[in-house]
């Protein structure tokens, strides 16, 4: 019996030929990750253990993205702890302030995670760089822990679901709202514990970073990665970023899946997820005119550089409803650097947009851009949950950047089209 | 290790900005967690909860982030264990690896009301419910993870292994 591109990435990473869905294994870690908020309880953690050094210098990654710029005394004092550790254990892949990005957004850009990797990051969309063709999941601290101290990790082996996106995509639909239309269509705990593979013509053809959106939102499914087979877009995206070996690797065509979904594409709408849940779909249609108080354009989910141009393409010219607050937020120093050498950094502030340095703040609810009560976000970011970007009866909508943007200009939920 | 405690009940969904919202996560002390923990889902839990209460909620508690700081923050508020119809997975993973007791028991999560006096065994993984005597089998746990658990976590467990 075949094996799934899953299967086949934790088999090699357990030195077996071969690997069964539910079966126990104990794996080697091509990548350890952590962030302010997670990694001192991780090495809280560790020390526990009386180690005087780590597994591999090379191979853990520490970002302070969270709560950095610190927002406060104590965020400050947690980005110490990981700052320090970094130094006293020799860690390479320590990005200080100037040079992070929001971690899903780095990573990758820098070459550090590549096709065929196995790779935990104490964050839950970790998920993100499936869309390399690795099998990356969140953990908590302890299994970070754990990682940095051993380089090793168990994982079940998941069931997978196979989504087959065929048909052509509409004007103004991309990753993020495919990836809330599966959401919206399993719900919230549709792929629990499972591995959630992303197939068919639409993808083969989808962006990079388009893809590192659909991945990064299979933990919004339940799902345990989410994962896209590498191929001439992967090869490219990664050619002048890889400094290591790689492996590509492919699902057999006699993968067993538990349940294979298919969506024809071509009719889709852009999605926007109501309150409080991100399964809570609609087309863009049915939400028009619902107003807001603020726009986020960001977040590991959509802060990369196509996100920012087509937030551009919007804005170009444009004035922001004066109602509104709107924060936009490049996912790195390299795609702000790469954003205001295109001017569009120049198109955002001069439509009366705030843009800021990299960091997740606004997403959780840390700092840049929290709700008062009674407040409603359109955010391109990943989670509505209550209270996630501030006061418990503040509302957050998500969608996709060209939403945000036309969202932004007219105050209120609107179409691309209709500006 | 046989627990008893009152009930505490919860929907669907709970997720871990819920149970520890991430205004809060400038720190990982548990007591301070503790003064916070489900604040979002229930204003008054971290006044009500006393040692020993049980959280008892519907399919697919803990989802979202993965951070620790929620297993950590309900194990600082003193509940004694967590039933849920079913557990997202990195909350699930996480309480293992730090040793806060959970079970997946949908009869039972369906039974209990706000408030009932509950037994767990956590060896048996059987829970009585002490207001009407109804008893409830809960899902066992595979053996590695018992064995993560026995030890009182996954630090312990690298631990041991690391020494023998």
């Amino acid at each position: 019996m075949g094996m799934t591109i899953s299967q086949k990435i934790l088999a090699a990473h357990a030195g077996r030929d071969h690997v069964e869905p539910g079966e126990l294994l104990n794996c080697k870690l091509d990548v350890v990750l952590g962030n302010d908020v997670t990694a001192p309880v991780a090495i809280s953690e560790f020390k526990r253990l009386d180690l005087d050094k780590v597994f591999d210098q090379e191979k853990i990654v520490l970002v302070p993205d969270h709560f950095a710029p610190n927002k406060d005394i104590k965020s400050a004092e947690q980005c110490k702890i990981m700052r320090d550790f970094a130094g006293q254990y020799g860690i390479k892949n320590y990005f200080e302030i100037g040079q992070m990005g929001i971690e899903h957004c780095l990573l990758p850009e820098k070459g550090l995670v590549l096709p065929g990797d196995l790779i935990i990051g104490a964050d839950s969309h970790t998920c993100t760089y499936g869309a390399l063709g690795a099998f990356a999941t969140g953990v908590g601290s302890t299994d970070m822990a754990a990682g940095m101290a051993t380089g090793e990790a168990w994982f079940k082996v998941p069931e997978a679901i196979k989504f087959v996106y065929y048909g052509k995509l509409p004007e103004w639909v991309g990753g993020k709202d495919l990836i809330l239309h599966t959401i919206g269509d399993i719900g919230v705990e549709g792929a629990r514990y499972m591995s959630m593979e992303f197939t068919g013509e639409v993808i083969k053809n989808l962006s990079m970073d388009n893809r590192f959106t659909m991945a990064n939102m299979a933990i919004e499914a339940g799902g345990k990665n989410g994962i896209i087979e590498p191929d001439a877009i992967t090869l490219e995206y990664i050619r002048t970023r890889a400094k290591r070996s790689f492996t590509l690797y492919k699902s057999d065509e006699d993968a067993v899946y538990c349940e294979i979904r298919e969506y024809d594409v071509s009719s889709l709408e852009p999605i926007v997820a109501f309150p409080h849940l991100p399964e809570n779909t609609r087309p863009v249609s049915e939400a028009t005119g619902i107003t807001l108080d603020q726009v986020v354009i960001g977040s590991c989910t959509n802060g990369r550089i196509e996100d920012l141009e087509m937030a551009a393409r919007i804005l170009k010219g444009k004035k922001i409803h004066p109602e509104i607050r709107t924060i936009i937020l490049p996912g790195t120093q390299q795609i702000f650097l790469e954003a205001m050498r295109r001017g569009y950094i120049e198109i955002f502030i001069e439509a009366g947009a705030a843009v800021s340095t990299p960091t997740c703040g606004p997403c959780l609810g840390g700092h840049m851009g929290i709700l008062a009560k009674g407040e409603k976000a359109l955010a391109t970011t990943n989670r509505n949950f209550v209270g996630r970007m501030g006061h418990p009866e503040s509302e957050v909508y998500l969608a996709s950047p060209a939403v945000a943007a036309a969202s932004a200009i007219k105050g209120k939920i609107t179409p691309p089209w209709e500006v | 290790m046989i627990f008893s405690g009152r009930v505490h009940k919860f929907g669907a969904d709970i997720d871990t900005d819920a149970i520890i919202p991430a205004r809060y996560l400038n720190t990982f002390d548990p007591q301070e967690l503790a003064r916070h923990c489900m604040e979002d889902a229930d204003p008054e839990f971290p006044n009500k909860v006393q040692a020993g209460d049980i959280i008892a909620a519907d399919k697919n508690f803990g989802c979202g982030s993965s951070r620790e700081h929620a297993p950590i923050a309900i194990k600082g508020a003193g509940v004694s264990c967590v039933i849920a119809k079913s557990f997202a997975r990195i909350f699930y993973r996480n309480c293992i690896n730090i040793g806060l007791p959970i079970l997946e028991c949908s009869e039972a999560v369906d039974a209990l009301n706000e408030g009932d006096q509950v037994e767990v065994d956590l060896e048996t993984g059987k829970i009585i419910n002490l207001r009407t005597s109804e008893e409830y089998q809960a899902v066992p746990f595979p053996e590695f993870m018992q064995q993560i658990m026995d030890k009182g976590g996954l630090i312990n467990y690298v631990k041991e292994r690391k020494g023998s």
